[in-house]
């Protein structure tokens, strides 16, 4: 049976409090730089592309497609059976790494650039991971 | 760096690869070292710069007895000895040192003496990707393929492709680890790692350690073996997480270091008689390929499948070793590479190609996060 206790917990650190903050509570943040409108993640107190440290915390849509990923098939105690590890672009561009739950976890499936929804599940007391789903049921 | 300035004059592996219980890591570092040592004819006290990765290079100048007057420890995964021999090669010219030793030792099999690797759970990686169920390399370098064959057309055949053609190299190769011919059918069917990347599309988890050492080209005239000089190097770095790699179809420190590289060199292309492109899985073949402009954009997969890179008339013998797939994987297998570059350029290679002169030699570090690019040559270019 799946354990997902097994799995290391990120530790948010001062500039990325805000970010495990928000997946608690339900809600996707990413960052925007005031001076150069870049959006990014992973979050960090200053714009990667300018160097600007007027930036500033949204909330993100939570739709993502598929950019990739591939379908773990050796033993995790945290899984049952073969699962996908997959990195995701958000409607607002950056990309995050993720697992597709919800899902069968076959190449068929999954289909690259596929609609996603983001979903959080509680990993520890204070962390809560987000996930992807399909947009449209799957069976 | 200045081309052809400076020239590797001492090169060796370990005395065995593969399965080495009885060496711990510092060992087999000291093991490639004095091998390499013995090659250029030089002693303790003729090495004034070192440079390692994996272990500090405090532990390696202790352990050998080594009182260096130049020291560096960059540490970027297994292209890291590329680094080294580039930043040796400027240190050199600068009169820092004259005699560099550049290390590597991996107990990547038997784990003997080899500290545990974690990364830090408050780290960027350990906050973002590290709760998703990976499971090292085989679950994160692999990731971009899939978006890599949507993108260029190139299919699942034409990656078990990559490992059928260097297990041919490796057939010839009396010290590779695996020297049974396979097919693309056997490659497809072996067992599934992370799909979708088969057991023999994954590289090989062995213990081994490797050695070389350089000084200026000047001096490298007087030693016993045959000079390899260095005419061109290149380094870049990307990203420490797969998931923030800019393009899932061409790595950007791959780009970076290869132009360097040819710049610094003034070659092109089609002057090049042998190369190696650090395989830890079958896919990256192919980027090396593209990023170093060998192949156009979705290109390298044809190539491969065409045998151009194969034995006996392919016009780009590539991983001539056998590769990281076939030869040997410790961990940080750039120094192998390196190593089969210098054997190919003296003439002493196990699969030799014949008149190698212009070897181009190309490492990854991390999962797409790094890369190190050494050109060389037997003559002054």
């Amino acid at each position: 049976m799946a354990d997902k206790s097994k799995l290391p917990v990120p530790q948010p650190t001062p500039e990325t409090q805000h970010f495990w903050d928000a997946t608690k509570a339900g809600e996707l943040k990413l960052q925007k730089c005031e001076d150069c409108s870049h959006i990014y993640f992973p979050p960090r107190p200053f714009c990667p592309k300018c160097a600007s440290k007027s930036v500033k915390v949204f909330s993100a849509s939570g739709e993502a497609t598929l950019y990739s990923y591939v379908i773990n098939h050796r033993p995790h105690p945290a899984f049952d059976g073969p699962y996908s590890i997959a990195v995701v672009t958000l409607k607002e561009g950056p990309r995050m790494m993720t697992n597709i739950i919800n899902c069968e976890q076959t190449p068929e499936r999954l289909r690259l650039d596929m609609s996603l929804r983001v979903v959080f599940e509680d990993l520890s007391q204070d962390i809560a991971l987000p996930y992807f789903e399909p947009m449209e049921a799957s069976s | 760096m200045k081309s052809n300035s400076i020239a590797i004059v001492g090169a060796a592996e370990t005395t065995e690869l593969g399965t080495i219980p009885d060496m711990s890591q510092i060992q087999l570092h000291a093991d490639a070292a004095l091998n390499a040592m013995s090659d250029a004819g030089l002693g303790l006290k003729d090495i004034d710069g070192i440079a390692t990765a994996g272990e500090s290079p405090v532990n390696l100048a202790h352990y050998l007895g080594i009182t260096p007057t130049w020291v560096d420890g960059t540490g970027v995964g297994g292209c890291s000895f590329m680094l080294h021999v580039r930043h040796a090669a400027a240190a050199i010219n600068e009169g820092l040192c004259t005699t560099v030793l550049v290390t590597h030792g991996e107990s990547g099999r038997s784990g003997i003496g080899r500290g545990a690797y974690r990364g830090s759970p408050s780290s960027l990686p350990g906050q973002f990707e590290g709760a998703y169920g990976g499971m090292g390399p085989t679950t994160s370098f692999t990731i971009p393929f899939l978006r890599y064959m949507k993108d260029t057309g190139t299919t699942l055949e034409q990656l078990a492709m990559v490992a059928v053609v260097q297990r041919e190299w490796a057939a010839r190769n009396p010290r590779a680890k695996l020297q049974q011919l396979t097919s693309v059918e056997e490659v497809m069917n072996d067992r599934i790692i992370a799909y979708p990347f088969t057991k023999s599309e994954c590289c090989l988890v062995t213990d081994g350690g490797g050695a070389l050492i350089l000084t200026s080209a000047e001096r490298a005239k007087d030693f016993p073996t045959q000079p390899v000089y260095i005419v061109g190097t290149g380094e870049s770095v990307e990203t420490p997480m797969i998931s923030q790699m800019a393009d899932f179809s061409s790595s950007r420190a791959f780009k970076v270091s290869g132009k360097k590289a040819f710049d610094e060199a003034g070659i092109e292309h089609n002057d090049v008689d042998h190369l190696m492109i650090y395989d830890a899985f079958a896919h990256l073949p192919f980027y090396g390929l593209e990023d170093l402009g060998f192949c156009k954009p979705g290109e390298a997969g044809a190539f491969i499948e065409d045998r151009n890179t194969a034995p006996d008339g392919g016009s780009l013998p590539l991983n001539t070793n056998g590769g990281g797939l076939s030869y040997m994987h410790s961990g940080m297998y750039g120094m192998y590479a390196l190593q089969e570059s210098v054997r190919q350029l003296r003439g002493t290679a196990a699969a030799q190609v014949e008149d190698a002169k212009l070897s181009v030699c190309h490492g990854v570090g991390g999962m797409f996060a790094a890369s190190g690019t050494i050109i060389m040559a037997n003559e002054v270019v």
